[in-house]
């Protein structure tokens, strides 16, 4: 009975046995577990420290991230500050050598492709800014093909006895990938140079990568939730110059948005922040898909 | 067929470190400013009756008044080490305290779920006790941290923890230290007089609720405790008789969070409940050092005490939070005079309290508070108000679960 027991015992407190085999990842956004399972497969347990309906900014290292930190081999992570306010701790609680900044298991994906808007003053009057530029580069898919090119040569690095495995996958990743990003930009072409109001500067890689100009944003200065004084700022600068649209993402609230397209007479769209963040988007492909669409629905 | 895509869209590639952008070599400095404004009705000396105050223990000085500035720096030494130092500049009528309350050096490649900490740190006993004052969801310490160590308990020594490879976190550790320091005193066996035990368990329930629930415990040989409280404005410490205690302390806790968040996201709305027990043990002798004949008494007591609070954060910026301590003592001793000197006298009373709080954060770097305590530490029961601003400049590093 003891033994049955105790077998019991570390049968729950052991990971499975098939994991031992699979490169454990540990991704701080969904964006970078889903390019993870495109470039690994089955090779690979990607897990994501947080879904589309969280604000990535404000994470706790909580305890059940630590546990899975902790046995992680490969961190991927956008970097550029935008885990700052938890990434940090989490690595110093989790004890794991592999995965600590310097370490083949550490990979920043903002860090590996030039950033837009690095400021020439650093001050927090001017709100929640990141030094090293806007982090949210997983809008532009041009920059998820170049941080695909690293990431495949990482886990080839770490996991070297399947090296021909993801320089297959990677290829066939990017394929598909670079046809898409044709189709995309076929189809969007009309949405060059629409204005759209945003609840938060995140758009800014699409908006490049699209041509759409960014009429306002919601916050006040980034990280300031939207104030009464501010939307109405907003509404005053609409009658001049209208935008299309009000757009804000799957973890943020609506009430703001919803204010606005009710007094300025346009539509307010919510458009998933990341992969899982609306129904269609299962993965990255269909999360641009999805993206898209909703935008050509509102122009 | 990959340099092909590189050529094709002109991006080029800048890897980075976050440290060669923002600050070179130079470690993450922020200063965190506090101050208050507090009104109660008794004047007279703070008192809680079954408990030798020492430390910081006490309501603060009533009217305007600096709570604890504190500086912190830390930053990776280098590939194995990460270091950081908290000063807190306490200034007062008399003149300013630097209290160095935190310096220590902490490994990070050692791997495999290992960390060894060495220095001056917060022990892990409890869950509040290694929070900042800054992190603090009230003005104040819980009572029963305010009557065990002067609000927090320090030491310098050596902390070795372990995270287990499992799916729910497990975590446990050792300390030991040289208990120089209150509810310690006297760095007994040649300063090495302190030992704890850790073990932390957590996880996450849906995606909207996780928890942490810890055990630990405590075990001091004091070689000399001084009470008599930190009495900041209070006329009191005119008293040439200081109690003094040695001998043998043991402290068991247990302490509880669930923090809810729909979908685990914070920023809208959230909550977070909090639980802790305490009970210590202790036996050994008390002396009223300056007495003349020496009056002195064996002691033999148990105390105890929980805490619990509610916060919730019902729109972004915005805080409520409830909080209930409970107390209780029970000590004993061949002269009981000299224990009600000392403050070990729970004169039949149950101290508790009640506190209410409002908090306002413009962003994760300011808040403002407005508290109200209804206070019955002793049988003088008091009500407080009480106003706070707490920033932070610079670089501020992340607060743990």
């Amino acid at each position: 009975m003891k033994k049955h027991l105790i077998m019991l015992l570390l049968m729950w407190l052991l990971p499975l046995s098939s994991s031992w085999a699979q490169l454990q990842l540990f991704a701080c956004e969904p964006e970078w577990a889903s390019l993870a399972e495109e470039l690994a497969g089955d090779k690979v347990v990607a897990y994501s420290a947080t879904t589309a309906y969280q604000d990535p900014h404000r994470i706790e290292a909580r305890p059940s991230l630590i546990a899975k930190l902790r046995r992680a081999d490969l961190l991927v992570c956008s970097g550029a500050e935008l885990e700052q306010g938890w990434l940090p701790m989490l690595l110093r609680k989790a004890a794991n050598s592999k995965v600590q900044p310097g370490q083949l298991g550490y990979l920043m994906a903002a860090e590996q492709v030039q950033r837009l808007d690095q400021p020439a003053v650093l001050d927090r009057s001017m709100g929640d800014v990141h030094a090293s530029g806007n982090p949210h580069v997983h809008f532009d898919p041009r920059r998820i093909a170049q941080i695909a090119a690293v990431l495949s040569e990482r886990l080839q690095q770490l996991d070297q006895a399947n090296s021909d495995y993801y320089q297959q996958r990677y290829q066939g990743f990017s394929q598909r990938w670079q046809q898409s990003i044709e189709q995309w930009q076929q189809q969007a072409a009309s949405l060059k140079g629409q204005r759209l109001v945003v609840h938060h500067k995140d758009w800014r890689y699409l908006f490049d990568w699209l041509g759409i100009e960014q009429a306002a944003t919601l916050e006040p200065k980034p990280g300031i939730a939207p104030s009464a004084a501010h939307l109405a700022s907003i509404k005053r600068l609409l009658a001049d110059s209208p935008a299309r649209a009000v757009i804000y993402n799957s973890y943020q609230t609506d009430r703001a948005a919803k204010w606005l397209s009710g007094q300025a007479d346009m539509p307010a769209v919510q458009l998933p922040y990341s992969v899982g963040g609306s129904d269609k988007a299962v993965d990255l492909f269909s999360l641009f898909d999805d993206i898209i669409e909703k935008l050509l629905e509102v122009m | 067929m990959v340099t092909k895509f590189f050529l094709a869209f002109a991006v080029v590639a800048a890897p980075l470190s976050a440290n060669a952008q923002s600050q070179g070599f130079n470690p993450d400095i922020s200063l965190i400013l506090d101050g208050r404004y507090s009104a109660y009705i008794d004047d007279g000396d703070y008192e809680l009756p079954g408990f030798m105050l020492g430390g910081e223990a006490g309501p603060g000085e009533a009217g305007f008044s600096l709570g604890h500035s504190e500086l912190v720096m830390s930053a990776n030494i280098d590939d194995m080490y990460y270091g950081k130092m908290t000063a807190a500049l306490h200034a007062g009528d008399e003149g300013s305290e630097f209290e160095l309350e935190e310096a220590y050096v902490e490994t990070m490649g050692l791997g495999h779920g290992a960390v060894v900490k060495a220095g001056r740190f917060f022990s892990a006993m409890g869950y509040l006790n290694q929070q900042h004052i800054h992190q603090w969801d009230f003005v104040d310490a819980p009572l029963i941290y305010r009557g065990l160590f002067g609000d927090q308990l320090v030491d310098d020594g050596v902390q070795l923890r372990w995270v287990a490879p499992t799916d729910l976190f497990m975590q446990l550790g050792v300390e030991l230290g040289r208990g120089g320091q209150f509810p310690a005193g006297g760095a007994a066996n040649d300063g090495n007089g302190t030992q704890t035990m850790f073990f932390e368990l957590g996880g996450d329930v849906g995606a909207s609720n996780s928890w942490q629930l810890g055990f630990s415990h405590w075990k001091a040989e004091v070689a000399e405790r001084v009470g008599g409280g930190h009495g900041h404005g209070d006329a009191h410490d005119t008293a040439t008789e200081t109690p003094v205690f040695h001998g043998d302390s043991k402290l068991s806790a247990v302490d509880f969070v669930w923090k809810w968040a729909p979908n685990g996201n914070s920023s809208q709305q959230n909550l977070k409940f909090q639980f802790e027990y305490f009970v210590r043990d202790e036996e050994g002798h008390v002396e009223l050092e300056g007495s003349d004949p020496l009056e002195e008494s064996h002691y033999d007591g148990t105390q105890r005490g929980w805490y619990s609070q509610v916060i919730y954060q019902f729109m972004p910026q915005w805080r409520v939070g409830l909080r209930y301590d409970r107390l209780s003592a029970n000590n004993d001793g061949d002269d009981m005079e000299v224990l009600a000197e000392a403050g070990l006298d729970d004169e039949g009373h149950t101290p508790k309290r009640t506190t209410l709080m409002v908090d306002y954060s413009r962003s994760e770097f300011s808040r403002l508070r407005l508290q109200w305590n209804l206070d019955d530490s002793s049988e003088n029961s008091d009500k407080y108000l009480m106003l706070q601003y707490q920033m932070s400049l610079g670089s501020h590093g992340a607060h743990s679960f």
